[in-house]
């Protein structure tokens, strides 16, 4: 069905988006949890400063991340120094995408953590369950749903990503060529049109099948007497 | 023994509340809404900071504000009980009842088959809890809260959400734990049956204030209670004398206009 030329920009469009969600969901859960459960002054800035992707273009995300993380960037000669480059590497694509993808995530995370009630946080810490106690058996499984929501939505945001990570990773085919991108580089060759449809179907198909695998979860969760 | 003594500012209502409770039986908590009373309940739980005060529970020291002394809620050994039963929704009955447990020092002074016996919840261990009854709820709650091996156990208003038939099949089953495990009890409430039923001890609120203390024949027919319940709400204590009725017989009240 597939030709495997497809096959190899479809798992690593998958992988990107995955490495993405991976790296930003724990930190969209994080700082969704600070919005959602602590006070404390600066706080509407420092979400603004977290929602920057969301209204900044691309491509300025893009040359953010050139200045920090290129080879003479601060945090690129840090990372150099032990062998990691991340501009114009699959890393890097997946850190475009994660960056462009983290405010959908935190919004999602921040709703989650604000749909458990506290004062079940609360009969937790009256029966002996200490922060990180209650967190992990109460919090995180009552928010569970939520969570899968957004990392449902930052794998589709990340998979669908374009000028962050063509400016910040460049268009390597095989090593930053997501299926966007791959899109794109079909149609500057004459008559590439017909491929270019065909990696969209692709990328279609890809965003169906994660929303059914995250309602399955949500199905199973629920069976389990989840929220 | 429990002693207490809260002092806390809300706006413009001001709690000032100070009495000590027996080490066993039923302490109630008696007055109308907005008395104080949840708030001194969630200030003994350690939910809440109050201002300045001492709670004492046995031999320790709780809080007191003169020594910065602020034990959190879940050093404290208490076990809470609310009206809505507030049991884990993605966890089942089991492992409800035993998150308490497990997290309990040892050596458990009340056990498990003990409480699942005494509150007869041994049939819905499996259940999950959204499928329990108002009823089924609270007896869950319970065993939840007596297992965390509590020292004081605090219930707040727990019948409040049930019909009538549910409140007293709950109030045989606190009368049961009052009997069965040695553990003083704090029970909040402004139902005068609701002491009549259970409480061994009545501490009397109004407006952020002790005023009256004494056993729970001080929430009928005493002046007090009518004015700090209303008259809908309060009762009435007929004494007959046992030599006047024998077992059996009927006795009709008729009331004339």
């Amino acid at each position: 069905m597939l030709t495997a030329a497809e096959w190899d920009v479809l798992a690593l469009s998958v992988s990107i988006a995955g490495r993405a969600v991976l790296g930003a969901l724990p930190l969209a859960l994080l700082a969704g949890w600070m919005m959602a459960r602590t006070r404390f002054p600066g706080r509407t800035l420092l979400d603004a400063v977290l929602h920057s992707s969301l209204f900044l273009p691309p491509v300025v995300v893009g040359l953010v991340l050139i200045l920090l993380f290129g080879n003479d960037g601060p945090l690129g000669h840090v990372l150099a120094g032990f062998g990691i480059q991340l501009i114009f590497t699959a890393n890097g694509a997946a850190l475009a995408a994660g960056v462009m993808a983290f405010p959908l995530m935190l919004r999602a995370c921040r709703q989650a953590i604000e749909a458990v009630d506290p004062r079940i946080e609360a009969v937790a810490d009256s029966l002996g369950a200490g922060f990180w106690d209650r967190t992990v058996t109460v919090t995180l499984p009552l928010a569970a749903p939520g969570l899968i929501a957004a990392a449902v939505i930052g794998f589709a945001a990340a998979l669908g990503e374009f000028g962050a990570v063509i400016t910040f990773a460049a268009n390597i085919p095989g090593e930053t060529q997501t299926l966007a991108l791959a899109i794109y580089a079909a149609l500057q060759q004459p008559g590439g049109e017909a491929v270019a449809l065909r990696l969209a179907g692709i990328s279609f198909g890809v965003a169906i099948l994660a929303l059914l695998l995250s309602e399955a979860l949500l199905a199973y969760g629920r069976r389990r007497g989840g929220q | 023994m429990i002693s207490i003594a809260i002092q806390q500012r809300v706006g413009a209502f001001s709690l000032d509340v100070a009495f000590d409770g027996p080490a066993d039986g039923v302490t109630a908590l008696f007055g109308p809404s907005g008395a104080g009373k949840s708030t001194t309940l969630a200030a003994i739980a350690g939910m809440t900071t109050i201002d300045t005060g001492r709670i004492v529970l046995g031999e320790h020291v709780l809080f007191d504000s003169a020594e910065a002394i602020n034990v959190p809620p879940r050093a404290r050994r208490i076990g809470w009980v609310f009206q809505d039963a507030r049991l884990f929704p993605h966890l089942r009955v089991e492992a409800n009842l035993r998150y308490g447990l497990k997290r309990a020092p040892r050596p458990h002074r009340i056990g498990f088959d003990h409480v699942v016996a005494v509150l007869d919840i041994g049939h819905l261990l499996t259940r999950g809890v959204r499928d329990l009854s108002g009823g089924e709820r609270q007896r869950v709650a319970l065993g939840r809260a007596l297992l965390s091996q509590p020292e004081l156990l605090l219930l707040d208003e727990p019948l409040a959400a049930l019909d009538g038939g549910r409140k007293a099949e709950i109030l045989a089953y606190i009368a049961r734990l009052k009997a069965d495990f040695a553990l003083p009890m704090l029970y909040v409430t402004h139902s005068p049956d609701e002491v009549r039923a259970v409480a061994d001890h009545v501490v009397l609120l109004e407006q952020g204030r002790v005023v009256a203390r004494g056993d729970a024949a001080i929430v009928g027919g005493a002046p007090v209670s009518a004015q700090v319940v209303g008259r809908d709400e309060t009762g009435v204590l007929l004494r007959v004398p046992s030599s006047a009725i024998g077992p059996g017989d009927t006795i009709t009240l008729s009331i004339d206009r």
